[in-house]
C-alpha cells in the first residue's frame, strides 16, 4: 500500500502548501486547484495523484518529467483506469516537489529516469485511482442507501440499483468527506484504456507554441544570462576585465561565479555580444593537457591487465589459455553530448527569504536541494517547479546539478529574476558526457563453433564515483551501470569473465540514454556476430542457440528476423544485419538493412524492431519510443563522438556533432510482444540494439567489420580496404 | 525603430538591428513558440515565413525585416491541415522541434501541395530532431498533402 492513497485531504494539502510555500506555489503553478480548495469543499482530492472537480474534470498530477516520453498521458491513463472516469474529461498538471511524489524505488527523491516511470508508478497510480473509484461508489450508495456492492462506476457516473446514477463531479463532494480506504481493490476483467492506443493530452500544446520549456520561462523584470566558461575542465578565472562587455547596450552586469564569468543583461543577444567583449584571463590548470587520443592510449595499455571482476562463471582464462584458436578483438566507443534539442537553461528568482526555480528537470530533489544550498535557504524555502523538458536523455538529471547551481549564483549575485541560457556551444562544451570506454575481448569456441569462453575487460570512467550516490551504486569498486549488459548478458557462455577498469580522470561524465547498455550492447552483439560467422554459421540460428533458456529474448529475436524477412533476398550492395538486447525490464530485437554509398557513407533502409516490455499502458507510445531510440542511436552510431584536444574539446554545435537527419532516418516498423509480464521501461532500451544491428549489417553487405563507433567513412573506406 | 509584420500585426522594437529576429519574437514581443536550438542556422528550430519563404530566424538579423511579412508557429490556423495531421499522427514528443518543423511543412505545402518524399527530403532536412520524430513527420505531411500514408506506421 503506497504512501499516496493513505494520505488524508488535509495531510495532502499540509504537503503541498509545505512542498511550494503556500501562496507561491497558487501563483506560480498552474494548478487551480488550490484555488478549488480555497473556494471551498467542492472538490475531491483523496490522494496525492488526483482531483475532480463539481464540473467532472479529472486532474492527474504527474511527479515524472515530461521530456517526449509521454508520461503526462501515460500517467494519467493508469489513474484512469482504476477510476473508471471520463478519459475525454482527463487534464494533467506537473507535480510540485514533495515527499509524496518521490520516485516510488529509488529512494527519498523526485527523480525521472532509469526508464521506470511507468513501471514503478503502476501500482502506486492505480491504486490511487481505484482508492478514489471507492469512495465515489460509496458516497452515492449513501445517497441512495443501498450497499456500495450494487453500485459500480463507468465513464464518470457512479451507477446504483434501479438505473439510478449521478457524476462524480456531483458527488465529488460527499466523497471528500469519507475516509481513505487503506487496501482498494483493483478492478477485475478487461482494461478499457490500458493497451489501447490513445493521443497524448501533451500534444497540442506542443504544435502551437504554447508548451512552456524551461527557456520560455520569463517573469516580470527578468534578466538574461550567459557564462563565459573555461576553455578546459578544472579552468578558472584568474582575473577578467569587464568594461567593453559592460559598454554593450542592455548589459547590466558582469558577476563571476563558480562557472565562470556571467553576463547579465537584458536579454539573450546583448548578453552573447557582451560575453565576446570580456577579456579574461584563465587558469587552466592541468585541464589543458587532457587529450583523447591520449587517454585511447592509457585505456588500451589498461585493458592489457587484470580489473576488478564484476561476472565470473566457468574459468575463461584457464580455458583460453589451453585454446587452439581464440579471438581476440578490441571495440571502442567516443565521449557523446546528450544534445537536447532544447539547450540547457534554468530561472531563478531568489529573494532573502524565498526561491523560485523554474526550469526542465529531471531530478527536481537533487536540484533544488543544490540551490538552496546556493541560497544559504532550507530545501522547504525553495520552491521549485518543473517546465517541459526539450529533451532529458539524463542530461537533465545531473549529479552535480550544474546548470541549476550556476544560475542560482548568478540570481544570488543579482537578486533579480534571472535565466541563464547555454547557447548550443555552451550546452555540447561543458561537459557531462556519455563516457568514452575500450573494451578488449578474448573469445574461443567448443568444437560445435559455440562460445566456450569469453574473458571480457572493459574501461572506463564510472557515473557514479565521486557523487552522492556512490556508497548506494558502486558495490566493491564496481559501478554497475559501467558493465551492464556484459555482465548481465543472457547467452549461454560457460566460462564468462567480465572484468572492470575505472579510470578518473577531469571530464565530467553521466548517463545517456541507456547508460552502461548504450556501449554493452554494441560490443556484445559485435563480438557475437563475428564468432557466428568464424563458426560458419547464421547469426540469427547462432543467437537463438545461446537464448534457449530465455524465452521472451528468443521471441523477440524471432519476430525481429521474421518480420524484417531475416534470409530473404535483398538488392545487390545491401546487407542485412540482426542484434537482441535486454535492458531497462525490456527484451528487444532489430534487425537494419543497409547499403554504402561509394563515398562509403552507410544508408540504413529499414529497421525493423520487436519489443517484449511486458504489460502496457498506450502501445502507441511504445511504438514512438522505439522510434525515437532508433533515430537517436543511429546517431550515435555514424556520427556522434565528443573529442578533445590539449583540453579543448572540439566539437561545438551541430556542424561538427551532426545528427541523423530527415533524409538519412530509416523506415522503422516496431512489433510489440502481447505480454502478461510485469511491465518493462520503454524510454532506454530501444537505443542499444540499433548499432549493432548496422554494424552487423554493413559486415554482411561488405564484409567489413568496425569495431569502432561512430562508423565513420574513413573508418569504413579502412576497413573495407583491409577485407 | 523597426517595423514590421507578425502574424498579419504590425509591430514596432526599439533595439539594435543586428539582434536576430528570434530573440525580438522571443522577448520583444511574447511569442515562445520559435525555439532556440543552435543559433547556427543548423537545426531548424527557429524557422519563421518571411514574406512566404522559410527562414531560419537565429541568425536573421531584426533590421533585414523591416517592412516585411513574418509568419511564426502562433499564426498558423489551428486547423491548419498539417496541424491536425501532426495530431492525428501523433508526432510530438519532446516537442520542441515541432514549431520549426511544421514552419518548414507549411512552406513545403504551399509550394507543392503534393510533395514527393524526395520533396520532403530536400525541405524538411535542415529540420533537427532529437527525438527522431522523422517517420511520423514524413507521415503527416503525406497526409495533410492529400496523399495517403506509406506503409510500416501506426494510424491511431
Ligand atoms: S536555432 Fe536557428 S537554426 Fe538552430
Ligand atoms: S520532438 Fe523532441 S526534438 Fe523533435
Amino acid at each position: 500500500m503506497s504512501d499516496g492513497t493513505k494520505m488524508s485531504r488535509r495531510q495532502f494539502m499540509k504537503a503541498s502548501a509545505l512542498a511550494g510555500g503556500g501562496l507561491l506555489l497558487a501563483c506560480h503553478l498552474p494548478f487551480g486547484a488550490l484555488d478549488a480548495f480555497a473556494a471551498g469543499d467542492a472538490v475531491f482530492a483523496p490522494n496525492a495523484f488526483l482531483r475532480i472537480g463539481t464540473d467532472n474534470s479529472v486532474t492527474i498530477i504527474v511527479n515524472k518529467s515530461e521530456m517526449g516520453q509521454g508520461v503526462y498521458t501515460s500517467l494519467p491513463m493508469l489513474v484512469a483506469e482504476e477510476l473508471c472516469c471520463d478519459w475525454k474529461r482527463v487534464t494533467f498538471q506537473a507535480s510540485p516537489v514533495a515527499p509524496e511524489y518521490n520516485h516510488a524505488q529509488f529512494g527519498p527523491i523526485m527523480v525521472t529516469g532509469g526508464s521506470t516511470s511507468v513501471r514503478s508508478e503502476w501500482s502506486r497510480l492505480s491504486l490511487a485511482g481505484a482508492a478514489a473509484r471507492e469512495m465515489l461508489i460509496t458516497a452515492a450508495a449513501n445517497e441512495w442507501r443501498v450497499k456500495p456492492g450494487a453500485c459500480r462506476a463507468e465513464n464518470g457516473i457512479v451507477l446504483g440499483p434501479g438505473g439510478m446514477q449521478i457524476s462524480f463531479g456531483k458527488i465529488a463532494a460527499k466523497a471528500a468527506k469519507l475516509p481513505v480506504p487503506k487496501e482498494p481493490k483493483l478492478k477485475s476483467g478487461a482494461k478499457i484504456l490500458l493497451g489501447r492506443p490513445f493521443h497524448r493530452l501533451d500534444s497540442p500544446a506542443k504544435i502551437n507554441g504554447k508548451a512552456v520549456f524551461g527557456i520560455d520561462v520569463t517573469a516580470p523584470g527578468m534578466l538574461t544570462a550567459v557564462i563565459a566558461r573555461p576553455p578546459v575542465f578544472g579552468g578558472q578565472v584568474k582575473s577578467f576585465d569587464a568594461s567593453r562587455a559592460l559598454a554593450v547596450t542592455g548589459v547590466k552586469q558582469v558577476v563571476a561565479v563558480d562557472a565562470g564569468v556571467a553576463v547579465v543583461a537584458d536579454g539573450f543577444w546583448p548578453a552573447q555580444k557582451g560575453r565576446e567583449l570580456l577579456d579574461i584571463i584563465w587558469d587552466e590548470g592541468p585541464g589543458g593537457q587532457v587529450s583523447t587520443t591520449l587517454m585511447h592510449e592509457e585505456y588500451a595499455r589498461l585493458s592489457a591487465t587484470p580489473g576488478l571482476v564484476a561476472r565470473k562463471d566457468g574459468d575463461a582464462p584457464t580455458v583460453l589459455s589451453q585454446a587452439k584458436k581464440r579471438f581476440d578483438v578490441e571495440y571502442e566507443v567516443p565521449y557523446l553530448a546528450h544534445a537536447t534539442m532544447e539547450p540547457l537553461n534554468c530561472f531563478v528568482d531568489m529573494k532573502q527569504e524565498s526561491c523560485l526555480v523554474r526550469t526542465g528537470s529531471q531530478f527536481q530533489t537533487v536540484d533544488r536541494n543544490a540551490a538552496a544550498r546556493v541560497a544559504g535557504l532550507k530545501p522547504e524555502q525553495v520552491v521549485f517547479e518543473t517546465t517541459f523538458l526539450g529533451g532529458g536523455f539524463g542530461r537533465r538529471a545531473c549529479t552535480g546539478s550544474d546548470f541549476v547551481v550556476e544560475a542560482a549564483q548568478v540570481a544570488k549575485a543579482v537578486m533579480q529574476p534571472v535565466k541563464v541560457i547555454r547557447s548550443r556551444e555552451d550546452d555540447m562544451r561543458a561537459g557531462y558526457y556519455r563516457p568514452m570506454w575500450y573494451d578488449r575481448i578474448a573469445a574461443c569456441l567448443d568444437d560445435k563453433g559455440m562460445p566456450l569462453a569469453w574473458h571480457h575487460r572493459i574501461v572506463g570512467q564510472s557515473i557514479i564515483a565521486g557523487t552522492p550516490f556512490e556508497s548506494g551504486m558502486v558495490k566493491d569498486g564496481i559501478d554497475d551501470t559501467s558493465v551492464e549488459g556484459a555482465s548481465t548478458t543472457l547467452y549461454d557462455i560457460p566460462n564468462l569473465q567480465v572484468e572492470l577498469h575505472s579510470p578518473k580522470n577531469a571530464v565530467p561524465v553521466l548517463w545517456w540514454r541507456s547508460v552502461g547498455h548504450s556501449h554493452t550492447a554494441f560490443v556484445m552483439e559485435s563480438f557475437l556476430d563475428e564468432l557466428a560467422h568464424a563458426a560458419g554459421k547464421d547469426p540469427y540460428q547462432y543467437r537463438r542457440q545461446l537464448l534457449a533458456k530465455h524465452p521472451r529474448t528468443m521471441k523477440v529475436l524471432e519476430i525481429a528476423a521474421k518480420k524484417g524477412g531475416w534470409g530473404k533476398p535483398l538488392p545487390a550492395g545491401h546487407g542485412r544485419g540482426i542484434a537482441v538486447h535486454e535492458s531497462f525490464g525490456s527484451y528487444i530485437a532489430q534487425v537494419a538493412e543497409v547499403s554504402l554509398d561509394v563515398q562509403g557513407n552507410i544508408k540504413v533502409h529499414r529497421v525493423v524492431c520487436a519489443v517484449d516490455c511486458g504489460r502496457i499502458v498506450n502501445p502507441d507510445t511504445i511504438k514512438a519510443q522505439m522510434e525515437s531510440g532508433i533515430v537517436f542511436g543511429l546517431s550515435a552510431a555514424l556520427h556522434g563522438a565528443i573529442t578533445l584536444k590539449d583540453g579543448r574539446v572540439e566539437q561545438g554545435n551541430f556542424d561538427s556533432y551532426p545528427l541523423v537527419r530527415m533524409a538519412a532516418a530509416p523506415r522503422i516498423e516496431v512489433h510489440i510482444i502481447a505480454s502478461s509480464e510485469p511491465p518493462g521501461g520503454v524510454g532506454e532500451p530501444g537505443v542499444p540494439p540499433i548499432a549493432p544491428a548496422v554494424a552487423n549489417a554493413l559486415f554482411a553487405a561488405t564484409g567489413a567489420r568496425l569495431r569502432s563507433l561512430p562508423m565513420t567513412p574513413d573508418k569504413i573506406r579502412a576497413a573495407v580496404n583491409r577485407g | 525603430m523597426i517595423v514590421f509584420n507578425v502574424n498579419g500585426k504590425e509591430r514596432r522594437v526599439d533595439v539594435s538591428p543586428d539582434t536576430p529576429l528570434l530573440w525580438v519574437l522571443r522577448e520583444k514581443l511574447g511569442l515562445n513558440g520559435s525555439k532556440f536550438g543552435c543559433g547556427e542556422g543548423l537545426c531548424g528550430a527557429c524557422t519563421v515565413h518571411i514574406d512566404g519563404y522559410p527562414q531560419r530566424s537565429c541568425i536573421t538579423p531584426v533590421g533585414d525585416v523591416q517592412g516585411k511579412k513574418v509568419v511564426t508557429i502562433e499564426g498558423i490556423p489551428e486547423n491548419h491541415p498539417l496541424k491536425k495531421a501532426w495530431l492525428a499522427q501523433e508526432v510530438s514528443q519532446c516537442g520542441y522541434c515541432q514549431p520549426g518543423q511544421i514552419m518548414s511543412a507549411v512552406a513545403l505545402l504551399d509550394k507543392k501541395p503534393k510533395p514527393t518524399d524526395a520533396d520532403i527530403d530536400s525541405a524538411m532536412s535542415g529540420n533537427l530532431c532529437r527525438c527522431g520524430t522523422y517517420g511520423r513527420i514524413r507521415r503527416a505531411i503525406h497526409a495533410a498533402g492529400g496523399k495517403s500514408a506509406p506503409k510500416g506506421g501506426k494510424e491511431l
